[in-house]
């Protein structure tokens, strides 16, 4: 007689083994190691795909560049004029033909551009390789910045991750409440695009009769109060300077006890705000934040240093979300909402509720109906069923895979392949068994003649998995996921297994001649 | 237990006349269906959101659409009950592009006065990523049925491709039939059920499949007819206990599995009993339709057989070093 360990069973056991003791944590959080996750749908959370508008980003790099070309030919006394950025291009007009070498290797330094020189006119655009870049960096940016105020904010495990070309998926499981929700998208949406700006003080008196193509025209742009939209102020278009030279943002408190927020600057911003403050005494500075004029001091006396102050009448928690969204940077393109899914949390139990009862009812009816029909082949079947769903639970734990509804639906269809694979096995037993063949020579035949077609329905299950992984999105992207491991784990429980255990048993089957103890079939003479 | 009496042959191909009449019954259907009443397509591929609201007391449908009434973006906004009395689902056209306050907050606002309610799902869907979602669900399902022919083409032969595809067209058509006369939103979760489904259904044809060419291969005697009857014959126990079980699921799933989870169970519920039934009725059908040559097979299989035989014997003789 062989031995009562067949590697077949062996593989069985560990499988086994290893589904329960990985599985265990998923199901009791006393114990600790890798539990599975639950998509959104299922705990409650919000899911939002985001667009970034990249063009933007090329635009606030033409700005950037005037304004540190405008700084620049200030610093070296070169004399320019009529210095403009627009969506596409800056021009300005070189005054020193003597100075144009300096000039073109500053741009030089500057990033990749095609200068178009004519007449001391100039025109300063990016090459095509350079915007690709650009808006590339401005993704990825986008989704740093992102990940590290929500990291800021304090929720559960927030994920931001880059979809496709230049889409970001956010998601954020655990939201409590809907004044949650709002806040982080807040968080999210907010660009966070603090600029210092000199007030145009010779025409600020015009103001309130000014179009804003006017304003355009004369290197200007108008921009309300934060505190009252009604109030405009005139400021010259191209900013003293802006955040990205900010290392650091605290929510304080003013002498009133209102929250207000410092912020710091680097040496390079330390020193253009120094020698702004020092040449422009008397005059006023705004700071500006996402283009809205928090205030406008008038400048007393050089402010060297490199540190400043935001106020504005703020809550202590807009106060925060400020300072976070400051400290984390600007976003460099503003972003859209294009897809957006939340759940609120007591849907999300709801539908675990209802998935769960779906589950276990259905599980239980084929679990009885397979006794019932099969005998004890059939409770071996089952055996390898909650094998087979210990061992999808573990393997998703066990990779971080999450769990959806349809994630579910596909763990209760796996289910229905691995019983399905147990009833040709069964149902091919029986048919050697009705030939008249002994109890060995039947598992071996019904093992044989029933893998050929189990392999070519579950291999074109995983071909059609494959593709709805490869091509789907979203819930169909969850169901392949575990509809893939279901089969792979329905192989080895199912076939495998059950396998193992008859080569195991089927000597003492035979022996014991209870046919139709074992398999619900009476074998004739 | 048994169910059936394993070495009875029915004569499945004779009823081939009746399902094949009742089939084309169905497809016409479905197809009537289609282009008279119309497929309602989900937020998923036309771009659009839907808002679930739960009311502490039965939502008031009336004043819901009034207060939407007044709001621009709300225009063509479909409300309706959903799976109790308590619960609406607000569907609308329009879709809103700023992250900080989407059309759930409107929503929220708007409402405000019309009862003591909760936000509990906002999904929207931007145009964009509609057109996306739409061309990959598409794409999915076309990839799929395009992988399983070659896989059975090359298992089998390219008849039985042929009629297993043809057989996958019809349960999807018909289940597609079903979801129009329920009126189920066709989204994603519509194309995952319809993607398991013909998983399912290529599962069975290929199990009967299996056996005919185990059949084939077995015996030269019989005709093309009582193999297939054989076939099917030998399988319907397989068939019709896996069917079932899997109608077990389903169902428990349609029944308990609440509102949300309709667009999957619904086509998968009717796409199991119209699956097995295509898969012993249909498939053969287009097999023999298609004129699947018994002869000529064994002719095949008999050459290449010889050709085997013989590349053996050279290398026989090349090893013994004869040649």
């Amino acid at each position: 007689m062989k031995g009562v360990f067949n590697l077949k069973l062996g593989v069985f056991l560990l499988a086994f083994i290893l589904g329960l003791a990985l599985s265990l944590p998923s199901f009791f959080s006393s114990i600790s190691g890798p539990k599975i996750t639950l998509g959104l749908d299922l705990q409650g959370g919000l899911n939002m795909l985001l667009g970034v508008k990249t063009d933007e980003a090329i635009k606030t790099k033409y700005k950037s560049l005037a304004s540190s070309l405008g700084f620049y030919t200030q610093e070296q006394k070169i004399l320019i004029d009529s210095l403009k950025a627009s969506s596409d291009s800056v021009t300005f007009e070189l005054l020193d033909m003597d100075e144009k070498r300096k000039v073109d290797e500053f741009l030089g330094k500057n990033g990749h551009f095609r200068i178009d020189f004519d007449q001391g006119r100039y025109r300063v655009t990016l090459m095509e390789s350079e915007i690709t870049s650009i808006k590339n960096f401005a993704v990825e940016q986008a989704i740093g910045t992102i990940r590290n105020r929500l990291d800021q904010f304090g929720l559960a495990e927030p994920s931001v991750t880059k979809q496709g070309q230049d889409y970001i998926l956010v998601e954020l499981p655990g939201i409590k409440s809907a004044q949650e929700e709002q806040r982080a998208k807040e968080l999210i949406a907010k660009s966070a695009h603090l600029q210092m700006m000199a007030v145009d003080e010779a025409r600020n008196d015009r103001v309130a009769s000014m179009t804003p193509e006017e304003a355009e025209r004369l290197g200007s742009v108008i921009l309300p109060y934060a505190q009252n939209e009604q109030a405009k102020i005139l400021l010259k278009a191209i900013p003293i300077l802006d955040g990205s030279m900010l290392t650091d943002a605290r929510v304080a408190y003013d002498q009133n006890n209102q929250p207000v927020i410092n912020f710091s600057l680097d040496s390079q911003g330390a020193k253009i705000f120094g020698d702004f403050s020092g040449k422009n005494i008397g005059n006023r500075m705004a700071i500006v934040l996402d283009n809205k004029v928090y205030s406008a001091p008038v400048i007393r006396e050089r402010i060297g240093g490199g540190s400043g102050q935001i106020s504005g009448g703020f809550t202590v928690d807009q106060a925060s979300d400020i300072a976070i969204a400051l400290r984390s940077g600007a976003l460099p393109a503003p972003i859209e909402m294009l897809e957006k899914r939340s759940v609120g949390p007591s849907l999300g139990s709801d539908s675990i509720m209802a998935s769960m009862i779906a589950l276990a009812s259905g599980f239980a009816l084929v679990v009885l109906f397979m006794m019932f029909y099969y005998g004890m082949a059939g409770v071996i079947a089952n055996i390898a069923l909650v094998a087979n769903l210990l061992l999808i639970i573990a393997v998703m734990a066990l990779f971080g895979a999450t769990l959806t509804l349809p994630g579910m639906a596909g763990i209760v269809l796996t289910v229905g392949m691995a019983v399905d694979a147990n009833v040709i096995i069964n149902e091919r037993i029986r048919e050697c068994l009705r030939e008249g063949k002994g109890v060995v020579k039947a598992i071996s035949e019904g093992y044989a003649n029933a893998s050929r077609a189990i392999f070519d329905s579950n291999l074109t299950t995983l071909i059609t998995s494959v593709l709805l992984y490869a091509y789907g999105t979203g819930p169909i992207k969850g169901f392949a996921v575990t509809i893939s491991i279901g089969i792979v784990a329905s192989v080895i429980t199912a076939i495998i297994g059950t396998h193992g255990v008859y080569e195991w048993l089927g000597p003492k089957i035979a022996k014991s001649q209870k046919t139709a103890f074992w398999f619900g079939f009476k074998q004739g003479k | 237990m048994e169910l059936f009496k394993n070495d009875k042959v029915y004569d499945f191909v004779a009823w081939g006349r009746y399902t094949s009449l009742l089939s084309l019954l169905l497809l016409a259907l479905s197809l009537g269906l289609f282009f008279t009443k119309g497929i309602s397509y989900g937020i998923d591929f036309t771009g659009g959101s839907v808002v679930q609201v739960q009311y502490k007391e039965a939502a008031p449908l009336g004043k819901i659409r009034e207060a939407l009434a007044g709001n621009e973006i709300f225009k063509g906004a479909q409300v309706s009950e959903f799976g109790s009395k308590e619960e609406a689902l607000i569907k609308v056209p329009a879709s809103t592009s700023s992250v900080a306050r989407d059309i759930g907050d409107i929503a929220a606002e708007v409402l405000q006065g019309t009862g003591n309610f909760e936000v509990r799902r906002v999904d929207m869907v931007g145009p964009k990523v509609g057109d996306e979602l739409r061309t990959k669900g598409t794409l999915a399902l076309v990839l799929a049925s395009i992988g399983m022919l070659l896989y059975v083409a090359f298992r089998y032969e390219w008849r039985f491709a042929i009629a297993a595809v043809l057989a996958l067209v019809h349960d999807v058509t018909i289940a597609v039939g079903a979801i129009v006369l329920f009126e189920v939103d066709f989204g994603l979760d519509v194309v995952a059920a319809l993607l398991t489904l013909i998983g399912y259904s290529i599962n069975d044809t290929i199990i009967i499949f299996d056996r005919i060419r185990e059949r084939l291969q077995g015996s030269k005697l019989d005709t093309l007819k009582e193999v297939m009857n054989e076939a099917v014959s030998r399988t319907l126990s397989r068939t019709i206990l896996t069917s079932l079980t899997v109608f077990f699921v389903v169902f428990t799933l349609y029944a308990f599995g609440g509102e949300i989870i309709r667009g999957f169970s619904l086509p998968m519920l009717v796409g199991v009993v119209v699956g097995s039934y295509s898969s012993v009725f249909i498939a053969m059908q287009i097999v023999i339709w298609l004129g699947f040559d018994i002869q000529g097979y064994y002719q095949k299989l008999s050459d290449e057989a010889k050709k085997k035989a013989e590349k053996e014997r050279m290398r026989s003789m090349y090893e013994k070093g004869v040649v």
